[in-house]
């Protein structure tokens, strides 16, 4: 028990050694917030410019109690969810059938890689004289945005297989189909996902941004709305709401993407 | 029973190739481009004459064109183009410098790196329209706030791309710029910069594609001049010709700057 004990009480100072840096992190972000309080409260810094953290913290129960966060959540994953699996379903067979003719390929990769840096999201009053002020509009934008990286990374994946694997598929007399559901495709489905997390983050960025710009949905309105109402505090702590999301949404794929990567 | 099915059937079954093996030339490569691009045209002109879509939503190409032409001659269009211009240049500017600190800082050091720069990584692919209100709110309705927003766009870039050129840099660079008691200025004028050239103008790249997105979208939500205002005029006007033709000329400068800072990025010390 008293070896426990003395066990216990070494391990922290030496978990406040390995993980001093982190702390000093999270520590200086509560120093800012901390500064930014004593700011406004003595007024150096005007409260309707930036509120004070407390009145943000606050705020956080009103926006989750009076604004139906959970129901805009639910909107804005739709619209997600819709447009990052079309992405997939859409990408991955263009990127297979793009990989599997050299000549489509030279011809069309560099197109496709425009489509990945053109700022298609600037495009949305067009794409709402097209689709109409709905969610269909913001789909469709989210998935022409999230579409060309999947395609561009199974290309870049499916290439990249192992001439030793296809060699094993050859010698085992396998057909195109097996070829490729067998060696092919498992091989480069690491490599695959690193194109849908890149997908899904241009998703996640389109279907809030324009949720934003065209006063539509869910979590991109509401933020509108509580600026537009000058609810300061409010508009402050759905801001990091949004972006407490979408933290929380880059690390998850980014786990599910080291989960999916081999080995070295 | 597969294996059956495996060994009734070799004779037939040709070894698969991975890809086609037919040769591809640069000749072939632009047949079927043009190919594709007179496809599209076809069938978008064939959209257009078909009546399928509510008055001009998608309106013929010689109208587009026309469009275009106006566009290029249009005093206005090089007005609100400078303000645009001006905007995204003075965001890249401030975003980029304060970038290559913060990099250059979580670069040199662990400590700082692993205590700040995972709110930094994090952050950087956050929407960052959403701060919008907040830049209102700081700099106002001018133009500061739309370079306030541009240049938090292109800082997360640079700064992310700077740190990780910082820490690729051979380590026998930094031992010879010692063992010739190079001074801290000397280290980072000879040593340091050259060394983070190539890195530097990727992450500036990557930084001017999203501020030139992120000051364009601003203007769109609220501004009296720049290219993106212009983009909400000629929506409200529902002038579609228009409209297509300067998002043509949006996404051709868009590109083009993309271009030329990656090929300086490409090119050797």
């Amino acid at each position: 028990m008293a070896d426990t004990l003395v066990r216990k009480s070494s391990s922290s100072p030496s978990l406040l050694f390995r993980y001093g840096p982190e702390i000093t992190g999270l520590a200086s972000l509560v120093v800012a917030a901390l500064l930014f309080e004593l700011l406004v409260r003595v007024g150096v810094i005007n409260r309707y410019v930036i509120p004070p953290p407390s009145d943000v913290i606050l705020a956080f129960e009103r926006v989750v109690t009076e604004e139906d966060i959970l129901g805009r959540s639910g909107a804005t994953a739709f619209e997600m969810i819709v447009a990052a699996v079309a992405a997939v379903l859409v990408g991955v067979p263009v990127g297979a059938l793009l990989h599997r003719s050299p000549l489509w390929r030279r011809a069309m990769e560099d197109w496709v890689g425009a489509l990945a840096a053109a700022p298609i999201v600037l495009a949305f009053p067009l794409f709402l004289v097209l689709f109409g002020r709905s969610p269909k509009t913001i789909i469709v934008m989210a998935f022409f945005h999230g579409l060309a990286p999947i395609i561009l990374k199974t290309i870049e994946g499916l290439s990249g297989t192992r001439k030793v694997l296809i060699n094993v598929g050859r010698s085992l007399n396998m057909t195109s189909s097996q070829m490729f559901w067998k060696i092919l495709f498992p091989s480069a489905l690491p490599v695959i996902f690193t194109g849908i997390r890149l997908s899904w983050t241009f998703v996640l960025i389109t279907v809030v941004g324009v949720e934003y710009l065209i006063n539509l949905g869910g979590l991109g309105q509401l933020i509108n709305e509580l600026a537009e109402r000058y609810d300061l505090p409010g508009t402050y702590a759905a801001i990091f709401f949004v972006i407490l999301v979408s933290v929380f949404f880059f690390i998850l794929l980014e786990r599910v993407e080291l989960w999916l990567r081999p080995a070295r | 029973m597969a294996a059956t099915g495996e060994m009734k059937a070799p004779a037939r079954r040709a070894v698969a190739p991975a890809v086609s093996t037919a040769p591809v030339t640069a000749r072939r490569v632009l047949l079927v481009r043009v190919i594709v691009a007179l496809a599209v045209l076809a069938v978008w002109e064939g959209l257009s004459r078909s009546g399928l879509f509510y008055g001009e939503v998608i309106p013929s190409l010689t109208r587009i064109a026309a469009s275009l032409g106006k566009l290029l001659v249009d005093p206005v269009f090089y007005k609100n183009l400078q303000v645009t211009a001006l905007e995204t240049f003075a965001s890249l500017s401030i975003g980029a410098a304060l970038g290559i600190v913060t990099g250059i800082v979580l670069g040199a050091n662990r400590f700082l790196m692993r205590a700040f720069e995972p709110y930094v990584y994090y952050l950087s692919p956050t929407p960052r329209i959403i701060l919008f209100p907040v830049m209102i709110m700081w700099f106002g309705v001018g133009p500061a706030s739309k370079v306030a927003l541009g240049a938090l766009s292109a800082y997360f870039a640079v700064a992310l791309s700077t740190a990780a050129g910082m820490r690729q840099i051979d380590a026998i660079l930094i031992r010879v710029g010692r063992s010739f008691r190079a001074t801290t200025w000397q280290m980072a004028t000879k040593i340091y910069l050259p060394a983070m050239r190539v890195p530097i103008l990727n992450g500036i790249r990557l930084g001017m594609g999203t501020a030139i997105i992120t000051v364009l979208l601003a203007e769109t939500k609220l501004s009296n001049q720049g290219l993106g205002y212009m983009i909400m005029q000629v929506y409200t006007r529902f002038d579609m010709p228009g409209l297509y033709a300067l998002l043509i000329v949006v996404f051709a400068i868009a590109g083009a700057c993309n271009a030329l800072i990656g090929k300086l990025a490409r090119e050797q010390v």
